[in-house]
C-alpha cells in the first residue's frame, strides 16, 4: 500500500501535497495495490473529502489539539505510529518546507533511508525507484532503496495532478495521546510579508532578473509582469541577491531554489552554469539580454536580444492584451 | 556555550559534473573541492555566538581525509577545534548513513555541547536530511533553513524559511539548527587565522573508533543509474524591434508553446 502525506497549510491541503497523492495513485496502480492518504492536525474532519477524488481509498486523519502548532517532533511521531500500524511499502511526501523538515526525522525514527525532492518515480520489477536531481539538476541519479518502507519526497510543480474522480472512501479517525512537555521545539508564528508573493517554487510563472536589471529599484518592472501573469513570482539570479537588490528566499540556482515551472523568464540573467542548474527543467524558458553571446540562449526556447526596460513595458502591455480576452 | 558545527567538502557550484556510467559515480578528477557554501553560514552563526556568550567552537566533518582542508578553513576563521571522522566510502546519497555515524559521534565524543549547527543541505548532494535525522536519533528539537537565530539561557528562538513566508520556532537547548543563507554574512579568514590553524593538530577518529559496523555503514540506497539530464536546445531567437519582438514572443508561448 502507498501512503502519501497530505501537509495543511492554514486550513487548507497544499496543491503540491495533491500532486504527490496523484503520483501515489499512479504507482499504486502499477504496483496493484491501493493509495492511502494521512493528515495530522487538528479540526480535520472538513477537510477529508479533498484527497478522494484523486483515487484515494481510505484517508486517516490524526489529530490532538497539540498539532495546532506545527513540530517535527510530533508530527513524526503521529506518523510513525500510524505507519507501524499499517505498514505501507511506501509513503510519499511533497518536497515542501515541510515536507523537507518533517520526512527525514520519520525516515530516522522508523531506521529507514529516504530519497528526496524526486522529479520521477517508477516501479522496476514491483519495486519502486525514483529519480532525482544532485548538484542541483547538473546530474540525474536513479535509487532504489534496500530499506522498506521507502520513503521519498516529490519536487512541488513536477508531477501532474490527476483527474479528479470518485468523491466516495473511508475516513478513519486515530487519536494520538502527546502532551505539550514531550515537545521541545515548535512553530509558534508564521510571519507572512505584506503583500506576499508566492514562493518561486510553487509558481507556474517565474518572473526573474540578474545583473541587467542594474538596480533594486527595478524589479518594480518585474513585479508589474507578475502582476498581470497567473500564478506568478519574482525570481533573481545569485549577484542580484548577493548585491542586495533582492531578498535570498527569490535566489534561483545552486545556492537557491530548484524551480521547475511551467515558464521562466529571465531577464538579464547571464546564465551562469550554477544558475542555469536551478531553472533548466523548466518547461519554457525566455530570455532577454543584451549580450548575444550570454549562454543563457543556449538553453532558451525562446531569445530576445536587446534592451530588457524597452522590451519589458511592451511585454506587459501586450501580456495583458492576450489574458484579457 | 559549546557548540558543534557539522561541514562538508563538496565540489563549488561553478563545477561541470561529468559522470562515471560505469560506477554510477560523479567524476572527482578536475574538481575544485570547498566546505559547502550552506556550511559556511553555521561556522560564522557558531563563531558569533561564541563572542557574544563565550564557550567553545568544535567543527567536524565526516569524509576523506582531503576533507582536512576545510576543517583547516573552519579552524582559520576562528574555530576552536577541528576533528575528522574519516569515511572513506563513495558518496551513498544516503542521508541516514552519515546521521548515524554524526549521532554516534556526539553520544561519544561531543558530549555537553548546547547546539549542532549543520547547513541546511550539502551542495551536491542536495538532501536535507542529515540535521533532522541526527535530531531524532539525538532525541532533540530541530529547526532547518534558519535566517534568524536567538539564543537566551536555556531556550532559544529562530526564523525558518518557509514557502512565502518565515515560521517563528521556540525550542530548549540542546538543539539542532540548519542554517540558509542570508543568516549572517561569513567571514573570511585572517592571515593569523591561518597561521594559528597551522599549528592546530586535527584528530581523526574511524568509524570503528566509534564502535560502528560494518553493517551499520552499509547505505540502504542503491544509484541504480547516473546521468546528465537530457540538453535542452538552444531554441529561436526572435528578431525586431523591442515592440515587434514583444508582439511575437506573446503569440509565440500563446501559440507555439501553449502556456499562456
Amino acid at each position: 500500500m502507498i501512503l502519501v502525506y497530505l501537509e495543511v497549510r492554514e486550513g487548507k491541503v497544499k496543491k503540491s501535497s495533491l500532486e504527490a497523492l496523484s503520483e501515489g495513485e499512479r504507482r499504486a496502480k502499477d504496483m496493484k495495490t491501493e493509495v492511502n492518504a494521512v493528515l495530522v492536525g487538528d479540526n480535520l474532519e472538513s477537510l477529508a473529502s479533498v484527497a478522494f477524488p484523486y483515487g484515494t481509498s481510505k484517508v486517516y486523519l490524526v489529530q490532538n489539539s497539540i498539532f495546532s502548532q506545527y513540530s517535527a517532533e510530533s508530527y513524526s511521531q503521529a506518523l510513525v505510529g500510524l505507519i507501524e500500524e499499517i505498514k505501507p511499502d511506501v509513503l510519499f511526501f511533497s518536497a515542501s518546507a515541510m515536507g523537507k523538515d518533517l520526512a527525514p526525522r520519520v525516515a530516522a525514527k522508523l531506521g529507514v533511508s529516504l530519497a528526496s525532492d524526486c522529479t520521477k518515480t517508477a516501479t522496476r520489477d514491483g519495486k519502486l525507484e525514483v529519480t532525482r536531481p544532485i548538484f542541483a539538476g547538473k546530474a540525474l541519479a536513479t535509487i532504489a532503496f534496500s530499506s522498506k518502507p521507502c520513503l521519498a519526497t516529490l519536487r512541488p510543480n513536477v508531477f501532474p495532478l490527476t483527474e479528479p474522480g470518485s468523491e466516495q472512501g473511508e475516513v478513519i479517525k486515530k487519536e494520538v495521546a502527546m502532551t505539550d512537555e514531550q515537545i521541545k521545539g515548535k512553530a509558534v508564528d508564521v510571519i507572512r510579508e505584506e503583500g506576499a508573493e508566492l514562493d518561486v517554487t510553487e509558481a507556474e510563472i517565474v518572473v526573474s532578473g540578474g545583473r541587467g536589471m542594474k538596480g533594486p529599484e527595478n524589479y518594480d518592472l518585474l513585479r508589474e509582469l507578475t502582476d498581470v501573469l497567473p500564478q506568478s513570482a519574482v525570481g533573481a539570479s545569485r549577484s542580484a541577491v548577493d548585491a542586495g537588490w533582492v531578498d535570498h528566499q527569490h535566489q534561483v540556482g545552486q545556492t537557491g531554489k530548484t524551480v521547475s515551472p511551467n515558464l521562466y523568464l529571465a531577464f538579464g540573467i547571464s546564465g551562469a552554469i550554477q544558475h542555469l542548474a536551478g531553472m533548466s527543467s523548466s518547461k519554457c524558458i525566455v530570455a532577454v539580454n543584451k549580450d548575444p553571446e550570454a549562454p543563457i540562449f543556449k538553453v532558451a526556447d525562446y531569445g530576445i536580444v536587446g534592451d530588457l526596460f524597452q522590451v519589458i513595458p511592451h511585454l506587459k502591455e501586450e501580456l495583458k492584451k492576450i489574458l484579457k480576452e | 556555550m559549546k557548540i558543534c558545527v557539522f561541514v562538508k567538502r563538496v565540489p563549488d557550484t561553478e563545477s561541470k559534473i561529468r559522470i562515471n556510467q560505469e560506477n554510477n559515480t560523479v567524476v572527482e578528477e578536475g574538481l575544485n573541492f570547498v566546505l559547502s557554501p550552506y556550511d559556511e553560514y553555521a561556522v560564522e552563526e557558531a563563531l558569533r555566538l561564541r563572542e557574544a556568550k563565550g564557550g567553545q567552537v568544535v567543527v567536524v566533518s565526516v569524509g576523506p581525509e582531503e576533507a582536512l582542508v576545510i576543517l583547516k578553513k573552519c579552524l582559520a576563521m576562528g574555530a576552536d577545534e577541528a576533528v575528522l571522522i574519516k569515511d572513506d566510502e563513495p558518496e551513498a546519497y544516503d542521508g541516514l548513513r552519515i546521521s548515524k555515524i554524526i549521532a554516534l559521534a556526539v553520544t561519544k565524543k561531543f558530549t555537553d555541547f548546547d547546539l549542532l549547527l549543520f547547513g541546511k543541505q550539502a551542495v551536491g548532494t542536495d538532501n536535507s536530511q542529515v540535521p533532522a535525522m541526527v535530531a531524532e536519533l539525538l532525541n532533540l528539537p530541530q529547526v532547518n533553513v534558519v535566517t534568524k537565530l536567538e539564543i537566551e539561557g536555556n531556550t532559544g528562538s529562530a526564523l525558518r524559511e518557509i514557502e512565502g513566508a518565515l515560521e517563528k520556532y521556540e525550542f530548549s537547548l540542546p538543539a539542532v539548527i540548519s542554517a540558509q543563507k542570508g543568516l549572517n554574512e561569513p567571514r573570511y579568514e585572517t592571515l593569523k587565522g591561518i597561521m594559528a590553524a597551522k599549528k592546530k593538530e586535527i584528530p581523526v577518529l574511524t568509524p570503528k573508533d566509534l564502535d560502528l559496523g560494518e553493517e551499520e555503514l552499509k547505505p540502504n540506497l542503491k544509484i541504480v543509474k547516473m546521468e546528465s539530464p537530457p540538453p535542452r536546445e538552444a531554441g529561436k531567437i526572435i528578431e525586431g524591434e523591442p515592440a515587434e519582438a514583444a508582439q511575437k514572443l506573446v503569440e509565440l508561448l500563446r501559440n507555439e508553446a501553449k502556456i499562456i
